[in-house]
């Protein structure tokens, strides 16, 4: 590069807008991708909420807002919304806490670390098919492991993945244990960001581990932490093939006990080939996933000063 | 160089004007049927050359999506399998076209096919046709009859519960082997709804089809006899073993002592089962011995909207191939499914073989349920049985909760 160097404001400014410019250039192609495999699809969704649209049907009418009034006359809508819900209410916060128990002691050991961080990552790589199917001969009533153990400790055995009280519990513990992988690599991440000095100088002034965590650890924190539970909720509110795998014959069975929104839409549409219907849900989905992600985004992320 | 051109040209001539007809075939995805299929495709390309078959298979979960979803597109298939219970809904759609009586005469099929194909009339007209039939009936470890020192499988539901209960090990929910495989979201719904409503003394479903005629007190006590197995009889529990074919599965690894299944299991439990198993007819009650009811199903052969001109005679002559005589002996010896045929299925020799036999003999008395959305009311049916086994509510209101959910289907589709 043997250019005579321009006025120095003026290259900085041409060379900015230039790379600007490749930048946009380079958003564009998956923008386009977004517009057309994303976006049309959810509009086009939302038009065909307005019809009584049967896949297998020569007429597909304009019925308004009908498809919505049956949404909310719908109790297994209502179930599956419940469900939805709870399985986010047990699953978000249990696999934040148990990811960042897991990665604290995880950053604390020295020998074997790369062994236990690859096992503790090893059942987010596992396919869920494979998991579901190991989770059921676990859980089984009659052959499980985790009933023989309840057996030695004179507790009565329980029916678990058979039983409509019991049933999401089991099924939120295997997406729980699925997760935690990967929400341990987000936390030892986070927790690598945050220099040591700051450990060493809170230590020279006197704070104890306790303090150390709150006053340190847990606020720089935040930002994985609002991350973590911003796309943990999503994918809660999105569950599907968990579900369906864990009672095949049954899905989102025993009596609709484990039924998810999407596996509600997924049945409408696809089992039963009503699309208008399955369109209004989805649009009812996206419109609480927004709702609840802008609340998120909003009230959790917060600046702290040390 | 000329006459090798004019001799290249010629043939390129002569391969045009000979240039087959190809068409597509669907089916999902079962081997036995598949390489059974691609057998009786060289067959009939042999015997018409200016016919080409091509076979596409989908797997089973996603066959009635992927069928669907190619009509509104207006592509998919010539010549399409298709379970019964879904024709109402592709002939409604217009996808199907009524089989050309000239081929295929109303009045010949009548009489000469198992009753059961019966419900694939509409309006008077075939629209498919299949080459086998199922029934249900139980197959029984032979094994574990002797362990337990029975000589005999049951006849009636009160011996197959006695012979249950002395095979059954374990205790709720810690069963070790079951006397029964009771499994609603298997064969046992069928049952339950079109045999023993009917042993009980009543009615599933009105002639027409349009009304759930069950809840009524045959269908509180159909119920309450079928969830006593479980409850009061204390047989075995649904899922004994974890998987799709839970009983099936723990039938074949021995730990069960009778199940209800189809003849589409046969070749399965031949296969996997390595004990001593026999097969006999579905039971019946002691106080009503000469009501025999069994549940009848079957995969149809249709041709669809998409066969026109050459391609209609082609599926014409490729139809009459799969449900002619020779096709249904080939496909009881190669999938092991009961031809359709009524003088077929009346063989001597059939209706002896211990296996086959038991099934043959149950298709004059075998009924097959009219289905509008076969999920949704298969839905409301294992709900309606999981209430009564899981919540302990009444089977009478278990019946009254089903007949109100399947006739809402019914009402939405025969509005």
């Amino acid at each position: 590069m043997t250019v005579t160097a321009p006025p120095k404001a003026r290259r900085g400014g041409s060379m900015r807008r230039h790379q600007t410019r490749t930048a946009y250039t380079f958003l564009l192609v998956p923008l386009i991708f977004y517009l057309i495999v994303r976006f049309l699809p959810t509009l086009s969704a939302l038009r065909l909420s307005l019809f009584d649209w049967n896949i297998l049907k020569d007429t597909q009418p304009f019925v308004g807002t009908e498809n919505y009034q049956r949404l909310f006359a719908d109790e297994k809508f209502g179930q599956a919304l419940r469900n939805t819900a709870l399985y986010t209410v047990i699953g978000v916060p249990a696999q934040i806490a148990l990811g960042l128990i897991v990665a604290l002691l995880l950053n604390k050991i020295i020998a074997l670390r790369g062994l236990f961080r690859a096992l503790y990552f090893a059942p987010y790589v596992t396919p869920i098919v494979a998991a579901a199917w190991v989770w059921q001969w676990l859980f089984s009533p009659q052959f499980g492991p985790v009933n023989t153990f309840l057996i030695w400790l004179h507790i009565t055995p329980q029916n678990f993945l058979n039983s409509p009280d019991q049933a999401l519990a089991t099924t939120a513990a295997l997406v729980v244990w699925q997760n935690l992988g990967f929400q341990i690599v987000l936390f030892l991440a986070g927790l690598s960001a945050i220099p040591r000095s700051y450990y060493e100088a809170a230590e020279i002034d006197g704070a104890n581990g306790t303090q150390a965590f709150w006053k340190i650890t847990w606020p720089l924190l935040n930002p994985t932490i609002v991350f973590s539970v911003v796309t943990g909720t999503i994918s809660y509110l999105q569950l599907f093939t968990q579900v369906v795998n864990l009672n095949f014959t049954d899905q989102g069975g025993p009596l609709g006990s484990t039924m998810t929104v999407a596996l509600y839409i997924y049945q409408i549409a696809f089992g039963r080939f009503q699309m208008g219907y399955a369109s209004a849900i989805t649009v009812v989905l996206f419109l609480i996933i927004l709702a609840i992600t802008l609340f998120q985004l909003r009230f959790l992320t917060r600046r702290y000063d040390l | 160089m000329k006459k090798l051109l004019t001799l290249a040209l010629g043939l390129s001539l002569a391969s045009a004007s000979a240039a087959p007809v190809t068409l597509t075939y669907w089916q999902y995805e079962y081997a036995s049927k598949v390489s059974a299929m691609n057998d009786l495709i060289k067959k009939f390309e042999a015997a018409n050359p200016d016919i080409k078959i091509k076979q596409e298979t989908f797997p089973y979960d996603a066959y009635s999506q992927k069928v669907a979803s190619s009509v509104p597109a207006g592509q998919g298939p010539d010549v399409v399998n298709l379970y019964y219970g879904w024709l109402p809904q592709y002939v409604d759609a217009g996808y199907l076209q009524p089989l050309p009586t000239k081929d295929f005469p109303t009045a010949t099929i009548d009489s000469t096919y198992a009753p059961m194909v019966k419900t694939s009339k509409m309006n008077g007209k075939y629209y498919a046709l299949p080459t086998a039939v199922r029934t249900l009936a139980i197959f029984y470890n032979k094994d574990l009859f002797k362990q337990a020192g029975i000589a005999q499988p049951p006849k009636t539901w009160e011996e197959l519960i006695a012979d249950g209960q002395k095979i059954v090990k374990g205790t709720p929910p810690r069963y070790t082997t079951l006397g029964f495989g009771i499994q609603p979201d298997g064969q046992d719904y069928h049952v339950l709804r079109e045999v023993l409503v009917r042993q009980f003394g009543g009615q599933p479903y009105s002639k027409d089809g349009k009304t759930a005629t069950y809840d009524s007190a045959a269908g509180a006590k159909a119920m309450t006899f079928y969830t006593d197995l479980q409850t009061k009889y204390k047989l075995g529990v649904p899922n004994f073993f974890p998987g799709n074919n839970s009983y099936r599965d723990a039938f074949i690894a021995g730990k069960v002592g009778m199940i209800i299944d189809g003849s589409f299991a046969i070749n399965t439990i031949k296969d996997g089962a390595k004990f001593d198993w026999g097969v006999t007819t579905l039971p019946v009650l002691a106080s009503n011995p000469n009501e025999k009811d069994n549940f009848g199903s079957y995969w149809v052969n249709g041709i669809t909207k998409n066969a026109k001109g050459d391609k209609l005679d082609a599926s014409v002559k490729f139809l009459k191939f799969l449900t002619s005589a020779e096709t249904q002996r080939y496909w009881l010896e190669n999938v092991g499914e009961i031809p359709a045929s009524r003088s077929l299925a009346a063989d001597p020799g059939l209706l002896k073989d211990p296996v086959y036999g038991p099934f043959i003999a149950s298709l004059p008395y075998a009924s097959s349920t009219v289905f509008v959305d076969e999920a949704g009311q298969r839905k409301a049916w294992v709900d309606a049985i999981n209430t009564v086994l899981l919540k302990g509510a009444k089977p009478a209101d278990a019946v009254k909760q089903a007949a109100a959910d399947e006739q809402k289907i019914l009402n939405s589709y025969y509005k």
